[in-house]
């Protein structure tokens, strides 16, 4: 079973869907025992990082999920929830994260070309740069989407694939039972499903 | 680097679309979930789904039809027609869009911009403008590009991105249905004058004109088109590879 922490961030209708559609089981909660019982952590996440560090902290999720993390429970951040999972943030201000990961959240803006967007909205191919049980599916150069206006830093033991914009940013990251993606494999067609199915597995062949 | 969309657009009235034509493999080509399964089986990008509906009743079965489509497909869904207030904003998110359209209701109340923005974020609320060229000045119509609103298009769409706008789709009433290409001169206004997303939408009529949009406006995001798709005029599938052969980035 798998736990998708509902912790009021965020539409979770599309992550929801897809899961169900690859035929895996999971269990929306935010409930700390019903969590602890599932044997992988979907933390979600869209909108400011002060704001859903803030609820994780007052619904006590935050401890839970450092607990299970370092039982090695298999935990993947998906956008904002991959970005809570490293030591800090800069996003309107200085924010500590979950430290499940090293480094910290900063704004794309003044870091790539001016005359790029932001936010970095659309289809981007993943440059892979470490093989990893995620990527069981998929290729080097699919492309998945993304909406985001910061990302991680300093995060080279982690990071296993990049996307190209103006710079390469922090795409996908995985250290140990702790992974992420900035991008949302709930909106990335058939290479997101993939990556969801990947995760749904691991463990499971032993 | 991040690669150029591809959007079809499907008109929904009384939970069904509009137009459509044969395709393989679809049976019911009017049937929005089998339409939108097709369409993001073979290459779109994303979907927009326009609610053309009237009554309270219609707007129920689109809702329930959206959530058929956001349970089966997996990319991006932007959802128009019909968006007046920060509830109807609320109505279709929670049916799985994750984008939501504004025009009409925009042009009574800039501030539904500022208000949905705030809650939802800049990415979800997309700017859709039909514009006419008056007079030789672009101007914002509405009532489905029936009414002149007396607003110039450029500093209209500047003002909604200010208020905080995601993105733009730029719809060419004097290019729509003429099939003779992209508005490129308007398009490349609305590129200069903002730094959001903007999606060119009015006057496809064959594969050449998404390249010539694309190698015209290198920061254009996307093309969307409906009845050459619907139609089976131009197939995703090919228009990318067409679009790639041209050296213009996709996902294929």
């Amino acid at each position: 079973m798998i736990a998708i922490v509902d912790y009021g961030v965020g539409n979770l209708f599309s992550l929801i869907s897809s899961f169900k559609y690859i035929g895996a089981d999971i269990m929306v909660s935010s409930d700390p025992d019903e969590i602890k019982k599932c044997d992988k952590i979907i933390l979600p996440g869209v909108g400011a990082f002060e704001d859903a560090r803030r609820k994780l902290s007052d619904t006590g999720l935050d401890k839970i999920i450092i607990d299970e993390a370092k039982k090695g429970k298999p935990i993947m951040g998906i956008c904002l929830g991959m970005q809570m999972l490293f030591e800090k943030s800069y996003e309107y201000g200085e924010h500590l994260g979950l430290g499940l990961l090293k480094g910290s959240i900063v704004p794309m803006q003044g870091v790539i070309p001016k005359e790029l967007k932001i936010p970095h909205i659309g289809y981007n191919p993943l440059i892979f740069k470490k093989e990893s049980p995620l990527f069981k599916y998929i290729k080097n150069g699919d492309c998945v989407y993304f909406v985001h206006s910061y990302y991680a830093a300093d995060c080279d033991d982690s990071v296993i694939a990049t996307a190209e914009y103006g710079r390469e940013l922090t795409a996908a990251v995985e250290c140990g039972n702790i992974m992420g993606c900035q991008f949302h494999p709930e909106k990335s067609g058939e290479v997101g499903l993939n990556i969801l199915r990947a995760f749904c597995e691991m463990g499971e062949e032993k | 680097m991040i690669t150029k969309r591809i959007i079809p657009c499907l008109d929904v009235r009384n939970g069904r679309v509009v137009k459509g034509t044969n395709f393989e493999g679809v049976k019911d080509v009017s049937c929005p979930v089998e339409l939108a399964k097709y369409y993001s089986a073979n290459g779109a990008d994303e979907l927009v789904f326009y609610d053309i509906t009237a009554s309270f009743e219609e707007r129920r079965l689109f809702t329930e039809i959206l959530t058929k489509v956001a349970e089966n497909v997996f990319i991006p869904l932007t959802v128009g027609g019909g968006i007046n207030t920060v509830e109807d904003f609320d109505r279709v998110l929670k049916c799985g869009a994750d984008k939501v359209s504004v025009n009409s209701g925009a042009i009574k109340n800039p501030l539904l911009i500022r208000e949905a923005a705030m809650k939802y974020g800049n990415q979800c609320v997309v700017i859709s403008a039909d514009i006419k060229r008056v007079d030789g000045q672009f101007m914002v119509f509405a009532k489905g590009g029936r009414e002149n609103t007396g607003m110039e298009a450029i500093s209209w769409i500047k003002k909604c991105v200010e208020l905080g706008a995601g993105e733009v789709v730029v719809n060419s009433i004097d290019t729509d249905g003429v099939k003779g290409g992209f508005d490129i001169e308007l398009l490349r206004l609305v590129c200069e004058a903002v730094n959001v997303p903007v999606i060119a939408s009015g006057g496809a009529g064959n594969m050449q004109h998404f390249v010539d949009l694309f190698n015209a406006i290198p920061s254009i995001d996307a093309g969307l088109a409906a009845s050459i798709f619907h139609f089976g005029e131009v197939k995703i599938k090919d228009l990318k590879a067409e679009l790639k052969k041209n050296n213009i980035r996709v996902r294929l």
